[in-house]
């Protein structure tokens, strides 16, 4: 027996939230940088999961759209798989991991490597949207700032951080000025990513579901880190590259293999790292031709000795 | 610049606090350099005389002209200062004004610093706040005001919570002076300091204030705090200034009986 067919509207939400959302969006992508308010709804997934993120993809999406879902990086994190199933059902929506087919990117923690295109959609999952909660708790007053462009106590943060470790300690959610006017929170993602959103051909839509805001860049805005003359904004940097597909100048991550304390690091953008091993194997194939052993299928796990073949042996 | 016109103008100011009156009709003027020290008991409206002087209480009654510049407008740069009546101006430019013209020292350092931000950064905000975007230059100027407040070099880094009271009222001073600004509101600076650290810090405003040429309205109920650092004394009772005039003159030979009761109740050693 089967159990009570629901049927969903296009993009689960209904169309009068998807326009009010759509509205937020336009005033958004109008005033760059600026936090306008909207009505946030529920969504089949707790606050804090990606609400603001999941609600704005749901109100641009369409049966047309391929989605790809960024988790820390991943694209095979509960999230994303979830948030990627969801979509599939309820808009009809092509779903991919990889980012050069995709037309929205949704995204929590991180920018592709592969760099972005003007028909693409960057939609970002924001926890936090005001840059100052922290230096100024009262949002009456964050939102005077904001309109008389006082941003004084931005560089106090700066400035302390400076005074305490000897550069600016802040490593995500790096505050940057979006077109000559607006301070923005860019969502925890890496600062070795915001050069990224400088004058990137993609429109970048930010949705904060608990806090109800929504904000955008609209494509080929500027948008400058913040920093001192004497000590300018610096994205992280990597020494070594990535273990698995030796790519340099990417973002990487550390990852346990096993419990002695071993590590590895590795590409955080899994489909970048995929990607550029495949392409790099059939380079080497077609070089080589009597390489035929491919018999790796999980770059990490390979790595990873397994406990259970420890102990038997 | 034109000598001949007050820095600030106060004509009339009242405040209200529902029907009653917490001020009412106080008129004086005060000039560039001046020192105003405004006593009276506790109770008397002198807080709320400077809370509407410092545009944090509503303007009930009367107006209050400062000399400034409009920002906006014909030409500028160089217009010419005049007195402005500050009910005219924008939220924008009362800001501006905060952050370029005037300094407010409050009696409880907490409520004018930030408690978690170091010393320097305390002090370096204003200059943030007005455009200074080099963290060698701002960190000297920090300095070099920490040093004159008398706070030692190597505290410069640590929170205003890590402070006595005394040093937390200096770096307070110091923040509402790094930025050069013309007038200062102090209430009650003293207060709550112990008597050898009151007499620090009385020597150290004093001397700051005519080294920088400052026009400052001091609000004490402290006569000894008038007759050190002020030039002139207004004398506050129910809301109404019932004396003003030279400190010496008001001190010496008080006309009102309420001030001859204030002079003589002064304890004396």
């Amino acid at each position: 027996m089967s159990g009570p067919r629901i049927v969903y509207n296009e993009g689960y939400l209904d169309e009068q939230t998807k326009r009010v959302v759509r509205r937020a969006l336009l005033k958004g992508v109008a005033i760059p940088g600026f936090q306008v308010p909207f009505a946030s709804r529920e969504v089949p997934m707790p606050r804090g999961w990606g609400t603001g993120g999941v609600q704005v993809t749901a109100s641009i999406i369409g049966p047309d759209d391929t989605l790809k879902v960024i988790d820390q990086g991943a694209d095979d994190t509960t999230n994303a798989v979830s948030i990627r199933a969801f979509f599939e059902k309820v808009a009809g929506a092509a779903s991919t991991t990889r980012t050069d087919e995709a037309t929205i990117i949704q995204t929590r923690h991180r920018i592709p490597e592969t760099p972005l295109t003007d028909n693409q959609i960057m939609v970002y999952q924001v926890p936090i949207p005001e840059p100052l909660r922290f230096l100024e708790p009262r949002e009456t007053e964050t939102r005077r700032l904001h309109a008389l462009e006082e941003y004084g106590l931005m560089y106090v943060k700066l400035y302390e951080d400076i005074a305490r470790y000897g550069h600016i300690a802040k490593t995500y959610d790096y505050p940057v000025l979006v077109n000559n006017r607006y301070v923005m929170a860019p969502s925890p993602i890496p600062s070795f990513d915001n050069p990224k959103m400088h004058q990137s051909p993609a429109l970048q839509l930010f949705g904060a579901g608990r806090e109800k805001r929504i904000y955008a860049i609209p494509p080929y805005t500027d948008v400058e880190s913040l920093g001192f003359d004497d000590y300018p904004f610096e994205p992280q940097r990597f020494e070594q590259p990535c273990e698995i597909c030796e790519s340099t100048e990417v973002y990487l991550d550390e990852v346990l293999i096993d419990d002695q304390g071993g590590v590895m690091f590795v590409c955080s953008d899994t489909d970048h790292c995929e990607r550029t091993l495949t392409a790099r194997e059939l380079d080497q194939s077609n070089t080589d031709q009597s390489n035929t052993d491919q018999s790796s299928t999980d770059p990490i796990t390979d790595h990873i000795t397994d406990p259970l073949t420890e102990v038997n042996a | 610049m034109n000598d001949e016109t007050p820095l600030l103008s106060v004509t009339g100011a009242s405040h209200r606090y529902g029907e009653r009156y917490g001020c009412r009709d106080v008129s004086f003027d005060l000039w560039p350099g001046e020192v105003l020290a405004v006593v009276g008991e506790s109770g008397s409206g002198k807080s709320t005389l400077l809370g509407m002087l410092a545009q944090r209480l509503a303007l009930d009654e009367g107006r209050i002209r400062y000399r400034t510049a409009r920002q906006h407008g014909a030409g500028a740069d160089g217009a010419a200062e005049e007195l402005l009546d500050l009910s005219t101006l924008s939220e924008r430019e009362v800001r501006r004004l905060w952050r370029t013209d005037w300094g407010f020292v409050h009696q409880n350092a907490a409520d004018g610093l930030r408690m978690h931000v170091s010393a320097g950064g305390n002090v370096g905000e204003p200059l943030m706040a007005n455009g200074w975007r080099h963290f060698g230059q701002i960190r000297a100027e920090a300095e070099e005001w920490l040093r004159r407040v008398e706070i030692p070099t190597d505290r410069m880094d640590d929170a205003p919570t890590l402070f006595s009271g005394g040093m937390r009222q200096r770096v307070q001073v110091a923040r509402n002076l790094v930025f050069g600004p013309r007038l200062v509101f102090m209430d009650e600076p003293t207060s709550g300091l112990d008597v050898s650290v009151q007499a620090r810090l009385l020597d150290l405003i004093r001397s700051l204030v005519s080294e920088l040429g400052l026009a400052v309205v001091i609000v004490t109920h402290d006569l000894a705090v008038a007759r050190l650092i002020s030039h002139r004394t207004l004398v506050m009772k129910d809301g109404f200034v019932i004396e003003s005039g030279l400190t010496d003159r008001v001190l010496d030979d008080p006309q009102a009986a309420y001030t001859q009761l204030l002079v003589s109740s002064i304890l004396q050693g």
